[in-house]
């Protein structure tokens, strides 16, 4: 990352960038430390949030990167669900491993799909994308093997004593959370991720200097489906009860969206925000009902209108601050 | 064999109440490149401005269908003007999240208003009536009025684009908006236009689709996702394409829904994805 020679210095981590990796660490040590000291209840809820969070990061991922709009990610969120109910219940895997599979049924059925839905572009991919969901989800109710309609529950989990089950969900929750950051920090860093971002600012541009746009798109579609699905395996995991009408629900995809466009769309740390005011409102409007999701509206309309880049993108122009810096910085010595 | 004509002329009509649907969405995404992720919430807002009146006034719903359509054309032009218009441009991302925004906001905003119960809007011994045909199929007598209330519309509608002025900034705009500019045409008026007439249509589509079935704050993505569907099947740049992409939705959901009950709205799925894998410009398009 540091390229010395005697006129100049390319550096792409900065004293701020050190911190906040140090930061990181602390909160992932505190975070894996949870089922020690905290209760059933505060891991549940962890485990809640991290979905949420991974489901917004995997959104940003493909939208904010990779200029892909879709508003049928649900259809991953149900397929991981019903993936770890498929291999946990009715094939025998150990449901902590059949999270991973749930995952992987995600990322084949969206690499099976990817090229029909790109033949759709901007506004129509969006749309077609749900309207993918919706069939995969009739397609779900219609599977008697796992309860069709009114869905089923987690019965294999009643073999593993409480704890271990209540302190691996959340575990595998931690696992996901600190692989997901790292993975799209990682990628962003690398190649794919300069490529992706040229994708993303003009796809003529980066296509006419040689990068392979149609395959980029597609890896970024199926890796994305990859960690919707885990997040779909896991929340289900969590809850032990999954129906057709919650495991494909638009509302997903809603609350994904509204945390990304909201703390900020195309950044790491953007998500991070996003899920704050999510969370931070839902405690706010709890007794509420539709007035969270009417503010959730209103903010996200307003955000899209005066502040484009969200909240974390204001708190940038404001003060040039980057949390986990993507770009390199010139350095000139004398 | 009768009973499959009259499945397909009960989906014909059907497609009917999805063209006044997918010609509003159609307009909007060919003048201005919008989605408009909110266009099945505003049908739904029609039904319940209209299910409002009606209680209020004691009228017969065919008498607010006017008012109705011009009090949705002032909302779509003025949301336009005010909101969206500050959206569009290259990106075509903004103008989607918000009325991705304005989707959520309607939806709970009319939850909270009207609870989630069903409601319907009230036509007496029209919404049974039927009429015989010659091979002993039978069909609905307001259905039947539906589709020729929509042929009728996609008639005047294409006669605006074709014959009037407006029409032609409409098109000119569509087409090139800086040099509409140029020739004296103010695209922002223009888009406000675009998007007034299609709420007005909307609004026709909401009060007779809230005659035809009933309405919950929840209906509105289903309907934007058949306009949606009917669109695509049809292909843009033509009003009759679009017509024709709705009547075979219709049509798809009703034999559908012949074979089993629950398949109805997946058969509509199934038409979409064909047309998509084989036509992906759609089956009548004239513009790219």
């Amino acid at each position: 990352m540091s390229h010395i020679t005697s006129k100049y210095l390319v550096q792409r981590s900065t004293a701020l960038s050190h911190t906040a990796v140090w930061g990181g660490v602390v909160s992932a040590i505190v975070l894996v430390s949870v089922p020690l000291w905290g209760g059933v209840s505060l891991m549940r809820w962890g485990v809640e949030v991290i979905c949420f969070l991974v489901l917004a990061q995997m959104w940003n991922l493909l939208a904010g990167y990779g200029g892909l709009i879709s508003v049928g990610q649900q259809a991953f969120v149900g397929i991981g669900g019903y993936g770890l109910f498929i291999f946990a219940q009715h094939v025998g895997v150990h449901p902590f491993w059949s999270v991973l599979l749930g995952g992987i049924l995600a990322a084949i059925v969206a690499a099976l799909t990817a090229k029909l839905m790109f033949r759709l572009h901007a506004g129509y991919f969006a749309v077609g994308t749900w309207v993918l969901s919706e069939v995969i989800r009739i397609v779900a109710s219609n599977l008697s093997m796992t309860g069709g309609g009114s869905g089923q529950s987690l019965t294999v989990m009643a073999r593993m004593p409480r704890e271990f089950r209540e302190s691996g969900t959340y575990w595998i929750a931690c696992a996901l959370l600190i692989g997901a950051s790292s993975t799209i920090n990682l990628l962003l860093r690398s190649r794919f991720g300069l490529a992706l971002t040229a994708v993303r600012d003009s796809e003529t541009a980066a296509e006419s200097q040689g990068v392979n746009v149609a395959s980029l798109k597609f890896r970024v579609y199926v890796l994305s489906a990859f960690g919707t699905g885990l997040v779909g395996a896991l929340y289900y995991l969590n809850t032990l009860r999954i129906a057709p009408a919650s495991a494909f629900d638009l509302n997903w995809v809603v609350a994904a969206i509204f945390i990304v466009v909201i703390g900020g769309m195309g950044t790491v740390e953007g998500p991070i925000v996003g899920a704050a005011v999510f969370f931070g409102l839902r405690w706010l409007l709890a007794d509420y009902g539709s007035w969270y999701w009417m503010a959730m509206g209103v903010i996200a309309v307003l955000v899209m209108v005066f502040a484009p880049k969200g909240i974390w993108g204001l708190i940038q122009n404001k003060t040039g601050v980057e949390l986990l810096p993507m770009r390199r910085r010139l350095h000139l010595r004398k | 064999m009768t009973d499959w004509i009259g499945t397909i002329i009960q989906g014909s009509l059907l497609g009917g109440l999805y063209a006044l649907f997918a010609i509003g969405l159609s307009i909007t995404y060919g003048v201005m490149r919008v989605v408009n992720i909110a266009h099945g919430d505003f049908i739904v807002l029609a039904a319940y401005l209209a299910l409002v009146s009606i209680s209020m006034l004691g009228v017969h719903p065919f008498v607010v269908v006017m008012p109705v359509a011009i009090v949705m054309f002032a909302l779509g032009y003025f949301l336009q003007r005010v909101l969206l218009n500050r959206t569009i441009g290259p990106d075509i991302l903004p103008p989607l999240l918000v009325t991705f925004g304005l989707s959520i906001l309607i939806q709970n905003g009319l939850l909270e208003v009207f609870s989630a119960d069903s409601q319907a809007l009230q036509v007496g011994d029209l919404s049974t009536a039927s009429l015989q045909l010659p091979g002993g199929i039978t069909i609905g007598v307001f259905p039947l009025m539906v589709f020729i209330v929509s042929l009728l519309l996609t008639v005047g509608v294409n006669l605006l684009f074709n014959r009037t002025t407006v029409g032609m900034s409409l098109r000119a705009t569509s087409d090139d908006p800086a040099t509409a500019g140029l020739m004296g045409i103010r695209s922002k008026h223009v888009y406000a236009m675009a998007m007034g007439l299609s709420f007005a249509l909307v609004a026709v589509g909401g009060v007779l689709s809230g005659v035809r079935t009933t309405f919950t704050p929840g209906s509105g993505p289903a309907s934007l996702l058949y306009a949606f569907e009917a669109v695509v099947i049809g292909g843009l740049g033509s009003l009759w394409g679009t017509f024709a992409g709705a009547v075979i939705l219709g049509i798809a959901q009703a034999i559908g829904a012949e074979i089993n009950a629950g398949f109805g709205v997946l058969f509509g799925h199934l038409v979409f994805l064909a047309v998509l894998i084989f036509k992906p410009t759609g089956l009548f398009a004239r513009t790219r």
